[in-house]
């Protein structure tokens, strides 16, 4: 208990002098926006599993860290330690080092003109008027500890905004980098993404960690404003260091006849919480959640989605794959709000899932609430293991036991590969995913020489 | 030296024994037929020949090219030359067959110390192979007998082996589920196969097969035992008179056993 009232002091005293140092600059709606999320967190603090919400995943780790809000004087990464994180075929990468942008390390890129892709910082200090409609507009920090938080300790995060009509061929990088400190560290990303009408973008956030330090929160939010009629493919990527805590939530309000791909993979972390939260606003809309996550050891990953069905004749498609090994332990919680206008409504969710070993554990979760009368919604999970009979007829060709298993394993995962436009982000995704799932069928190869 | 050579051979599954002392020679260059009623034993022996797992060898001795091939695991025994043709061949959704057939091909390779074959080399081979067994392009890029029809699985089955040229193929119950057009491509295919370095089994309950696949020997399988053995004209009696003499007789050793 002491060390919980120990964190809970860190977050006042991060909160207070945060406040202190940027009195004298900010605008009045920002300190607005930032004391109504601390006040919210003060009235709630973490949840509990005693929250509906969050019923498989136990928080106290988080809770009980006294993590310290890390906002000067972290170790620049060299542009060495950068490289292997970087996407081929992005038109620009931003990185930001535990929450800060660093134009050291970024690569602009060229744009047509009037997009801008930047520090949300800079972006709020330069012209603020472009923010502040749009900046915790849409984010619900009444129902989430983690978006008030967030939102308390807005700095910096990514910009981005692509006028009407821009087609935007090459990925915009985001990536994320948390260093290693010495006592537990908390950052907090926070991106604004408008698409104007009739635009067209890709973008990636990519969360990593560099070095090997104390336990590391982050926790991030991104909102994403998809205009009337615009087609934007956004990537979440996951894969910080095994003893890392990542809590991401992306708010996404689309427009009409907006189409959006919200691909996640989760691959990393020791505790991860992946919030989808769309709201299909206007008519017409077309959402696709799709993602992958892969679990070993003792990580816990935990997808919360949460499809607002809010307009008449949209269409939603969840799918989410879990491959989990060793006593890793997966969540999907699949949400589906269909409000009282929302006539026509087409939503489907699958949740698949492979346990590679007797410890893994999954808890698939669908929750429909449907308060229109015309609406077709469907739901359905499965769970099971890699099949003797495929992999015996993998090994009677002459593949080996391993690769045959990876090839299984592959197969499995390519299921949300094919889900993605080709191109950059795709190939980088595949390619990570590919990494990935030799390390799992590495390790229980040797598990199986150790036996 | 005899391509295979399995002396005695006893298997069991669940405690079930299933073979009871099967003994069968087979030379480079012959092709054997296996025939026998339902639940005889016929794919237990086709399986525990490809390695497969689940049986457990509780006696007996089968050497192929004089290795222990009861040694070996199943993707030992298939880079030693061994394959068989499933009798339910599975569906695997998103491995495409091209990249599924090249990654066997090159597991072998590997496994002789020969280079694997990179995509431009292995296509033209595979095509050729293709067109021998009336089988469409598309068939390249769709997952591995994912909504494949009976026949197209059984072709794809004749496929793999034409490409993976094994020393001994098995051939387990190819002929079931097929119209007599896809029998004779298939068949066509198999004896396309036929050579002096290649033994072939196949194993069936019907003589169907074997008037377009024609053995030089055929055994007959009953309650894992081969209880007689003949040339191509015991098919042709079996079918006529059915496995009912030798399974009463089979029954009745086994009683007095």
């Amino acid at each position: 208990m002491a060390t919980a009232t120990q964190a809970l002091q860190n977050y006042e005293e991060s909160f207070s002098g945060l406040e202190k140092s940027v009195a004298s600059h900010e605008p009045a709606w920002l300190r607005r926006l930032r004391q109504d999320g601390f006040a919210r967190f003060g009235e709630t603090g973490f949840p509990t599993v005693r929250d509906e919400d969050w019923r498989f995943t136990n928080l106290s780790p988080i809770a009980q860290t006294p993590f310290r809000l890390v906002r000067n004087g972290h170790h620049l990464p060299s542009l060495a330690e950068v490289a292997p994180h970087r996407l081929a075929g992005a038109g620009c990468e931003l990185v930001f080092v535990d929450g800060r942008f660093t134009a050291k390390l970024s690569s602009a890129g060229k744009f047509p003109n009037g997009v801008k892709v930047g520090s949300l910082a800079a972006e709020i200090a330069a012209n603020p008027g472009a923010v502040e409609p749009h900046l915790g507009r849409y984010l619900n920090i009444q129902r989430d500890a983690f978006s008030a938080l967030n939102s308390a300790f807005i700095e910096d995060g990514a910009y981005v905004h692509v006028p009407k009509g821009i087609v935007l061929e090459s990925p915009i990088h985001l990536l994320f980098i948390s260093t290693a400190h010495d006592s537990p560290s908390v950052n907090y990303p926070r991106n604004l993404i408008v698409a104007g009408e009739n635009s067209q973008a890709t973008i990636v956030e990519n969360y990593v960690s560099l070095g090997r330090g104390e336990r590391a929160l982050c926790n991030t939010v991104t909102e994403l404003v998809a205009g009337d009629h615009s087609v934007i493919s956004h990537y979440m990527i996951e894969r910080e260091d095994e003893s890392a805590f990542n809590v991401s939530t992306l708010r996404i309000q689309q427009g009409r006849a907006a189409d959006v791909a919200s691909h996640s993979l989760l691959v990393g972390g020791a505790l991860v919480r992946n919030n989808v939260h769309p709201v299909l606003a206007g008519e017409g809309g077309e959402c696709l959640i799709n993602g992958l996550f892969v679990g070993r050891g003792r990580q816990h990953l935990d997808n919360y989605m949460l499809v607002e069905h809010a307009s008449p004749h949209c269409r939603s498609r969840q799918f989410y794959n879990g491959i989990l090994d060793g006593h890793a332990r997966g969540v999907f919680h699949g949400r589906i709000i269909v409000h009282k206008d929302a006539q026509k409504t087409d939503a489907k969710q699958t949740n698949r899932n492979l346990l590679l070993s007797d410890t893994a554990q999954i808890d698939t979760k669908p929750q429909l609430e449907i308060y229109a009368d015309d609406v077709k919604c469907t739901h359905g999970a499965t769970i099971g293991q890699i099949e003797e009979n495929s992999l015996f007829y993998l090994r009677s060709r002459g593949i080996d036991e391993a690769t045959a298993r990876q090839l299984l394993l592959f197969a499995f995962a390519s299921e949300c590969l094919d889900r993605m436009k080709e191109g950059p982000a795709r190939t980088y995704v595949e390619s990570l995913i590919r990494q990935n799932l030799g390390q799992i069928t590495d390790a229980s190869r040797h598990q199986e020489q150790a036996s | 030296m005899s391509l295979l050579e399995i002396k005695n051979l006893h298997a069991t599954v669940g405690g079930h024994e299933i073979l009871k002392g099967v003994n069968l020679t087979l030379n480079a260059g012959e092709v054997h037929s296996i025939m026998g009623p339902n639940g005889s034993g016929k794919s237990t022996l086709a399986q525990v020949l490809a390695r497969r797992e689940t049986y457990e060898i509780t006696g007996g001795d089968v050497l192929f090219n004089g290795k222990d091939l009861l040694a070996m695991k199943p993707e030992e025994a298939a880079c030693e030359g061994v394959f068989l043709a499933f009798q339910y061949p599975v569906e695997i959704p998103g491995i495409s067959n091209a990249y599924f057939l090249r990654s066997a091909v090159n597991a072998i390779r590997k496994y002789r110390g020969e280079d694997e074959m990179d995509a431009m080399d292995f296509l033209p081979k595979l095509r050729e192979k293709m067109k021998l067994l009336d089988m469409d392009e598309k068939f390249l890029n769709r997952s591995v007998n994912e909504a494949f029809s009976g026949g197209e699985k059984k072709r794809n089955e004749i496929l793999q082996m034409a490409v993976l040229e094994p020393k001994l193929a098995i051939l387990d119950e190819t002929d079931s589920g097929l119209d007599i057009d896809a029998l004779k491509i298939v068949a066509q295919g198999v004896n396309a196969m036929r050579s002096p370095e290649r033994a072939i089994l196949v194993v069936t309950h019907y003589q169907r097969l074997l008037n377009y696949i024609l053995p030089d020997r055929v055994h007959v399988l009953v309650d894992g035992r081969i209880v007689r053995s003949g040339g191509p004209e015991l098919a042709l009696q079996l079918e006529d008179q059915g496995y009912g003499r030798y399974e009463s007789g089979a029954r009745g050793a086994g009683s007095a056993a």
